[in-house]
This record gives C-alpha cells, sequence and structure tokens, in this order.
C-alpha cells in the first residue's frame, strides 16, 4: 500500500459536501472565506491525487481496498475513467482559484458554502461511473438546485431559469426511464427516451431556442457563482455518459446539427452584445455547442477534438471570466457600449483577458489551438459546410473576443484615486491558469493522446451498445413463434 | 564542405529560436508584471536579431557555396494521433524564404533600432517591444514554413500583433477602432487560410508543402493536384493573401493602419506584413501554374488593387497615407506580375520595395526638412502633379479621396446588416425572457459605462 492507495476521489467529495454546512455557520465573511479556501483548497488536492494514482496506474481493486463505497452504496459508484481523470482536478482547480480571486469586496456576496455544495455535486457528477446511470441523473438533476438558491438569496427573478431546468430534469428523468425500461420492453421506447435525453441535453447546454437561461442566468447570479456552474460543461458529461452511447443516428445528427446552429448564432450574438456579461454568456455558448458539434460527428478524430476543445474551454473561459470578474470587483458591471480605458490601471489583467481569451478561441501556442485544429480537420471529412460553419463560429468569436479587450481597455484613462492594479491572489489565479493554458498549447501531444485515448473507450462503448440495441430491434422485429 | 553542410540544421535552429527567445522573455516579464528596463529590451532585441541574422545569412552563404537549393528543416511531429492526424513542425530554406527571412530580419533590427530611440520613455514602450517580439516570430515561422499549419501559426502570431500594434496609442479615440476594423479582415482572412489547410491536408494527407507543391526546388515544383483542386485551393489562399496584403476589396483597412507608431506603420504595414500574401501567392506558385483561371484572378486583382491604391494614394494630405498607398500600389504590381507567371521579378521587386519604403516611412517625421533641403539644393519649388482629364476631375477626386468606396461597401453590404440582424435577434430575446419572467429580465439595462468615451465601431 502506498499514499496513492487512499480513497482521495471520495475524500474530496467529501470534504466539499461538508464543509459545506460547516462554512454556512460562520457570520464574518473574512472567516467563512478562510474555511472556504481551505475546504476548496484540500478538496483539490485529494482531486489531484486521485488523478495521480488513476494515472500511475493504481487499480480500482487496489483503490477499494480503502474505499467506503461498497459499504455505503453497495457497489462501486464514483471512480476515474479516462475521460474523467483529467477532468475531476480542473473542475475543482476551477473552484480553488474562483474562491482565491474573490475580491474582500465581493467575500460577503459570494457564497462559500454553496460554492462547496456546487462542488461536492460536480465532483460526483464528473467521477460518476458509467454503469450507474439513476445516480448521474440524480445528480444533474439536484445540481440545479444551488443555483436556483443562489437566486432566490439574491433576490432575483427565477422563473427564466427555474422553467428551462425544470424541463431538463423532467426530460432527463422520463427520458432515461424509456431507455432503462426499453431494455425489456421494446426499441420503439428505447428510441423515443433517447429523444428525450437529446431535448434534455439541448436544454442544458443551452442550445437555440432553449438557451435564454443562460444568458439570463448570467444576468442574475453573482459571477464567480455564475462561471462555476456552466464552465466546467455538466450537459456534455451527460451527453457522452448517457445519450452517445445509445442514441441512433439520427439522434446525434440532430444534436449536431441544432449545435452548430447555436455555435453560429452564439458566437454572432457575442459580437453585438453591449454588456460584458451577456458577451462571456454567448461566448461560452458557442464553445460548449462547438464541444457538441465535435462529439456528434462520431469520428475519433472527432470526438478526440471535442474532448480536447471540452478541457481547452474549461480552463480558457475559466480563466476569462475570472478575469473579467476581476475588473468587475474593481468598477461594477462592465458595458461594452464605449471604450472605458482600463489598461493603465491594471496591464496584467489585460494580458491575461487578451490570452485567456484568445486561448479559448484557438489561437496559436494556447491549449486551443490544437483542438480548433483537430475539430475543423474533422469537420471537414464529415461536410463541407459543416465545416465552413465550425470555421465561421471560431472567426465570429475572435473578433468578439478582440472587440470585449478594445473596449474594456482602450480609450481615455479611466481615472482613479485609489490604485486599480491586479491583487496578489487575483494574480496568482489568472496567472496559473495562464501558465496552463500556454503549457498546454506549447506541448499539447500528452493532453492529445489521454484525450485520444478516452474517445477511443468512448466509442468502443458505444459499439457494443448499439449492437445489444440492434440485437433488441431485430427481436422486435421477429413474429411470435 | 560536407561538415559545413552539417552546420545548417543547428543554423537554422538559431534563426527559428533567436525572436522565439525574445517573445518568450519580453512576455513572461511582462505577464508576470517584472518589465524589463529600456536598456535591457534593446539590449535584448538587438542581440536576438543580430543572431538570427548572422544564421539566416550564413545559411544563405552554404548554400550558395555547396549549391544546395532546397534544405529542409524538419522538427518532428508536434502532435500524432496514429492514423488520424499529425501536425509537424518544418521549416524550408530555398531561394524564396531565405531571401524573405534575411529581409525581414534586417528590417524589424532596424526598425527596432529606431524605435528604441523613437519611443524612449514612451509609457509603452515595453507593450511595443512585446508585440514587437511577436511579429518579428509570426514574420521568420511565416517565410520559412514548410507546412502549411506552420504557415498558419506565423500567419496568425503576425496578426494579431499587426492589429493590437494599429492600437497602440490607446488613449486617442480612432485607434481601437481601426484595430478592430483590421482585426475583422485579418480574422476573416485567416479563416479562409485556415479552411485551404484543411483542405490541403485532406487532399494529400499532410500539409507538406513538399507533397502539395512538388519536393522540387523553388520555383521548379510541379504540383500533382488536379487543376479543379487547384482551383479551389488557390481561391481560398487567394481570399487570405486579399486580406493580408491589403488588396481589393480588403485596401481600407491599410490606411487606418497608420495610426500606430512610426515604426510599426514602417516595417509592418509598408514592408513586411503587406508583402507576406505576395510571398504566400510565390510559395503556392506551383498551383498557378496548374490554374490559367487563377492566375487571371491573381491578376485581375493586382492590376484593380494598383489602380485604385494609385487614384486614392494620389489625393492623401498626409504622408504616411500616401506612403502606405504607394506602397499598395507596387503590393498590386507585385501580386500581378506574379499572375503572369514571373517568379524571380516580383521576388526582387518585393525585397527592393520593401527596403525603399521602410526608408520613407522612418524618415516620414522629418518629410518637410527633407523637401526644405531638395529645394534648396535644386534652387526651386518641386513640381506639383495634375490629373489629366478636367471633365470626371471632381468625381475622380471624390471617389478617390473615399478611397474607391471600399469600406463603405464593406460596411453598407456585411457590417450593418450583421449587426442589425443580431440586435433584433437580441430584441427578440430580450421579448422572450420578459415575458417569462413577468417583466423586465435585464439587469444590464441599468448597466452605465464607469467613464466617459467614444462611441462604439457600429
Amino acid at each position: 500500500m502506498n499514499l496513492l492507495h487512499l480513497p482521495w476521489l471520495e475524500l474530496a467529495i467529501a470534504i466539499a459536501i461538508s464543509g459545506s454546512p460547516i462554512v454556512a455557520r460562520f457570520r464574518d465573511p473574512n472567516r467563512a472565506y478562510r474555511w472556504g479556501l481551505t475546504c476548496i483548497g484540500v478538496s483539490f488536492v485529494c482531486t489531484f491525487l486521485a488523478g495521480l494514482a488513476f494515472y500511475v496506474g493504481v487499480t480500482t481493486e487496489e483503490l477499494a481496498h480503502y474505499s467506503p463505497q461498497v459499504r455505503l452504496f453497495g457497489k462501486r459508484t464514483f471512480s476515474l475513467d479516462d475521460l474523467s481523470a483529467p477532468l475531476v482536478p480542473t473542475v475543482a482547480l476551477l473552484h480553488l482559484l474562483t474562491a482565491l480571486a474573490t475580491a474582500r469586496t465581493k467575500m460577503r456576496r459570494y457564497s462559500f458554502s454553496w460554492s462547496l455544495a456546487a462542488e461536492s455535486i460536480q465532483l460526483a457528477t464528473f467521477s460518476c461511473v458509467q454503469e450507474q446511470p439513476w445516480v448521474l441523473v440524480g445528480l444533474l438533476a439536484i445540481s440545479t438546485l444551488p443555483p436556483y438558491i443562489e437566486l432566490v438569496n439574491r433576490g432575483r427573478p427565477t422563473r427564466v431559469y427555474a422553467l428551462h431546468m425544470a424541463l431538463f430534469v423532467t426530460l432527463l428523468v422520463f427520458g432515461w426511464g424509456a431507455v432503462d425500461t426499453a431494455e425489456s420492453m421494446s426499441a420503439v421506447r428505447a428510441q423515443f427516451g433517447a429523444t428525450l435525453l437529446m431535448a434534455a441535453i439541448l436544454v442544458r447546454c443551452g442550445a437555440i431556442p432553449v438557451h435564454c437561461w443562460v444568458t439570463d442566468w448570467f444576468e442574475h447570479a453573482s459571477f464567480g457563482i455564475a462561471i462555476l456552474y456552466v464552465v466546467p460543461l455538466s450537459g456534455v458529461y451527460a451527453a457522452v455518459r448517457l445519450v452517445l452511447p445509445i442514441a441512433p443516428e439520427w439522434v446525434l445528427r440532430c444534436i449536431g446539427l441544432i449545435s452548430l446552429a447555436t455555435a453560429v448564432y452564439a458566437a454572432g450574438m457575442a459580437v453585438v452584445q453591449r454588456d460584458a456579461r451577456r458577451f462571456f454568456a454567448y461566448l461560452f455558448l458557442s464553445h460548449a455547442s462547438l464541444v457538441l458539434v465535435g462529439l456528434e460527428l462520431r469520428t475519433p478524430l472527432s470526438l478526440t477534438a471535442s474532448l480536447c476543445l471540452w478541457f481547452s474551454v474549461m480552463l480558457s473561459l475559466g480563466g476569462f471570466g475570472l478575469a473579467l470578474r476581476a475588473l468587475e470587483a474593481r468598477f461594477g458591471r462592465m458595458s461594452l457600449i464605449k471604450y472605458q480605458g482600463l489598461y493603465g490601471h491594471s496591464p496584467t489583467l489585460a494580458v491575461c483577458f487578451m490570452l485567456t481569451g484568445l486561448a479559448s478561441v484557438g489561437f496559436p501556442a494556447t491549449v486551443g489551438f490544437i483542438s480548433t485544429e483537430l475539430l475543423v480537420d474533422s469537420a471537414v471529412e464529415v461536410s463541407a459546410s459543416v465545416c465552413v460553419a465550425v470555421l465561421t463560429a471560431t472567426a465570429l468569436n475572435g473578433i468578439a473576443v478582440v472587440r470585449a479587450y478594445l473596449l474594456l481597455f482602450t480609450g481615455a484613462r479611466h481615472v482613479s484615486a485609489v490604485s486599480l492594479e491586479i491583487g496578489l491572489r487575483e494574480r496568482i489565479a489568472v496567472l496559473t491558469l495562464a501558465g496552463l493554458i500556454l503549457g498546454g498549447g506549447l506541448f499539447p501531444q500528452p493532453g492529445v493522446s489521454s484525450r485520444y485515448l478516452a474517445a477511443e473507450q468512448i466509442l468502443e462503448r458505444r459499439d457494443k451498445d448499439r449492437t445489444a440495441q440492434t440485437a433488441l430491434s431485430a427481436r422486435d422485429q421477429t413474429p411470435d413463434q | 564542405m560536407p561538415d559545413v553542410v552539417q552546420l545548417l540544421p543547428a543554423l537554422g535552429i538559431v534563426v527559428v529560436a533567436a525572436p522565439l527567445l525574445l517573445t518568450v522573455v519580453l512576455g513572461i516579464s511582462s505577464l508576470i508584471g517584472r518589465k524589463l528596463s529600456e536598456e535591457s529590451t534593446t539590449k535584448l532585441g538587438h542581440a536576438t536579431i543580430v543572431c538570427g541574422l548572422l544564421a539566416a545569412v550564413a545559411i544563405l552563404g552554404i548554400m550558395l557555396a555547396v549549391d544546395e537549393r532546397h534544405i529542409p528543416l524538419p522538427l518532428g511531429d508536434w502532435v500524432v494521433i496514429p492514423h488520424h492526424y499529425h501536425f509537424s513542425v518544418k521549416f524550408v530554406f530555398d531561394r524564396l524564404s531565405v531571401p524573405f527571412a534575411i529581409l525581414s530580419y534586417v528590417l524589424s533590427g532596424t526598425i527596432g533600432a529606431f524605435a528604441s530611440q523613437y519611443l524612449h520613455r514612451e509609457p509603452g514602450f515595453n507593450r511595443f517591444f512585446v508585440l514587437y517580439a511577436i511579429f518579428v516570430l509570426g514574420m521568420i515561422i511565416s517565410s520559412l514554413a514548410g507546412t502549411i499549419e506552420t504557415l498558419f501559426t506565423g500567419w496568425e502570431l503576425v496578426g494579431l500583433s499587426s492589429a493590437l500594434l494599429v492600437a497602440f496609442y490607446q488613449e486617442r479615440p480612432a485607434p481601437p477602432r481601426n484595430a478592430l476594423w483590421i482585426w475583422v479582415v485579418y480574422r476573416v482572412s485567416d479563416a479562409s487560410l485556415l479552411l485551404a489547410a484543411v483542405v490541403m491536408h485532406h487532399l494529400r494527407g499532410e500539409g507538406d508543402f513538399d507533397r502539395l507543391l512538388g519536393d522540387s526546388p523553388w520555383p521548379e515544383e510541379f504540383s500533382s493536384l488536379e487543376p479543379n483542386q487547384a482551383l479551389f485551393v488557390g481561391l481560398l489562399l487567394l481570399f487570405a493573401v486579399a486580406g493580408k496584403s491589403a488588396l481589393v476589396p480588403f485596401s481600407g483597412w491599410l490606411p487606418r493602419a497608420m495610426e500606430g507608431p512610426t515604426p510599426s506603420s514602417a516595417v509592418f504595414y509598408g514592408a513586411l506584413s503587406v508583402h507576406l500574401g505576395a510571398f504566400l501567392l510565390l510559395r503556392i506558385s506551383p498551383l498557378l501554374d496548374l490554374s490559367p483561371l487563377l492566375c487571371s484572378f491573381v491578376v485581375v486583382l493586382g492590376l484593380m488593387t494598383a489602380i485604385v491604391a494609385h487614384l486614392a494614394g494620389s489625393v492623401q494630405t498626409d504622408i504616411k497615407s500616401a506612403l502606405s498607398f504607394a506602397s499598395l500600389v507596387q503590393v498590386g504590381i507585385i501580386v500581378t506580375e506574379i499572375g503572369l507567371g514571373l517568379r524571380y521579378v516580383p521576388l526582387i521587386h518585393l525585397l527592393g520595395h520593401a527596403c525603399l519604403r521602410t526608408l520613407q516611412f522612418i524618415r516620414a517625421p522629418t518629410l518637410l526638412q527633407d523637401y526644405r533641403t531638395l529645394e534648396n539644393a535644386i534652387g526651386e519649388h518641386l513640381p506639383h502633379g495634375q490629373t489629366g482629364i478636367e471633365r470626371y476631375r471632381i468625381w475622380l477626386y471624390r471617389w478617390s479621396l473615399e478611397r474607391g468606396y471600399l469600406d463603405s461597401l464593406l460596411s453598407e453590404y456585411f457590417v450593418f446588416p450583421f449587426v442589425r440582424a443580431f440586435r433584433w435577434c437580441d430584441g427578440m430575446e430580450r421579448r422572450w425572457t420578459d415575458f417569462l419572467s413577468h417583466g423586465p429580465s435585464r439587469d444590464s439595462d441599468q448597466v452605465r459605462s464607469p467613464s466617459g468615451g467614444i462611441d462604439e465601431l457600429a
């Protein structure tokens, strides 16, 4: 036995979930910040060790020896595989950096308790094994609650969010219910279930025309919480785990087409936005849709591209959101109507804003470059029009990012009596992400290899499940003897 | 002699690594908030540019001495997915790339030395040199690229640094607006280049120029593509070239770029960046040889650009704009020469023009003094040009003053409809969320700008 045989993943989830009520007890925001940050930090270290254990080859049997999962749930429910091994630590890192970069002026508003609760749910979701789909469905349903409570606590309108999430949960539960019971019933029901699941995924990922909840969420939630809820792309995870293995071709084609339209539409909307948060929301929507486009093309290359892009979106848009949040902490909600002239106050923030923004649109030497290349390369295999649409979306996103940069950081210098330079904690947060973005961009091979392995496993799994479904369908069509 | 040839890979790496080192040092020191002093920045810039230049000249010398015309420098696969994809990094030293790389180093070095004096104690000194380093790196990568993916990498670096340098004087209203315009043009044309790269990758299974254009030394390569394939890829590349070299209908961005500081106008838009498109056309010249139709497009585009630029340049009232259009006239002629099937002539034209224009740009701030000296020397006033056709003079003057209405056309038929369509969608979304919320749904309507400013680019 060595240190890596310990159940680090379970510890990470347990620390986040138990930290939430503890932090909720503190009335002093500084104390809540210190305790919250400690819990989130320890949770991140645990996920990092869990990821490390996976990559050094610690087997499930070795981990099971010290894991309480079998005793608690009867079977193993949370585990890392090739898909989730890098995602889980990245989700924890995003939570850590967001908490770390919270400005003192915002500590009272940022709920560390709900952040910890949301983190525990996300960690559990991203590590939930494929063999426990109902647990995943439950976690995805529960994950919609902390944002709702956030909106209620802030006294903001909840109807848009609540309606969309109610629709998502209903479609998800009924969809998986139909798929689950179809194994003993009929293939028609399985197809019906897959259709409902497709609709659920599209709602959760913010595909048009059910995307308005994302912009509304960014309008009303605190920015940090808003970023953490959407940027890990839980909807895409649900698509990979629940839809991709069982969905017929036409369902995937529908998801692909709607996602493609969303990617272009959201990119266009990002270009014309007059508010920074809405701009970010559309930028995110466009990227989330591009990830889905890659998934639905169903080739090893496109799936690898999509998984790489997913990782890149988490890092780059996470960093981009943090840079925007740091600006908001100093100047309030940022408008994109006039040139703000903020460069002089914080050049580092301006550079990080530009770097993370460009990384998200696939600029060379950043983590997004190779994923965009792979995505375009795989799209052209399928159809020239898909390739042109992907290129249009990325070009528009690039224009939107630089337009936002110019509007925020150039123009007549904003006059301020106090220093508005980036703080140490914010600097650590954005530089960590900048380092990962540049490191991943300059040395992409390990990341691409790991995503390719995950893509192959997903496709293998799909082939196996589709074969079983074809057999089921054939049985349905055979007249009773 | 063979021992000398063995030095070539090492020298090739120095050529590429020198600007990379400059970018990394200046970039990281800026990112972590530990900017180098002006003196250190200047010294580092000089040292790296001189190293790169010496290495490039040494390569040229060795190539001439051993009569070697095509030296590939494969650095291996950067990313590989077995049986599906590979992104290889490869540089090529030949009669096209080496002169262009040397030109880039000479002009960048000259302008680096000039800028260190010109921008002395300017608040944006460090920012200028970071962007300058990215630009030089982009130019060197583009000029030596042996695969289209490598070329695309350099192309993007050049585009970003150019656009941000236009916004260098960022407290004034016009530079950021012009920078955004230029970025939009670049971004659209870059998408075309990326599409061409992907198509080429699929036609030949890799983006290596040798596989696509034949492995004979430039300009005697012969591509094995079908004429239709060559036309399709060539048109995509021509669109990218038009954006990067400010050919019609994108010519309007070049005078806008003159908002940047004089050193960047000189080296980037007057001399190097604007020629990058012509360089790409020379690089893909075997494709042009396959398709007469493609050649005719190139000729027409080049001629149109030269005519529009000449007319617009004739009525400019500031020296930098006049020089930028003069530059564009020559670029148009160079492109026409390429379309007509010439290879060495446009290359020599390009090299000579870039040097002359850099000199003119950096002398621009002392133009009046130069005129006075010249007039004193010849003993009379310099002659002024006159338009010949009286009947169309006013119309032509207005047309030229509006720069052929090219920017207006792009705005009227592309930018405004685009903005109006998406603003309409935004309005519809507002109505939908207001309906769902039973009231006003957007907090952002109450957001006010923290400072006064200028109007947004429509």
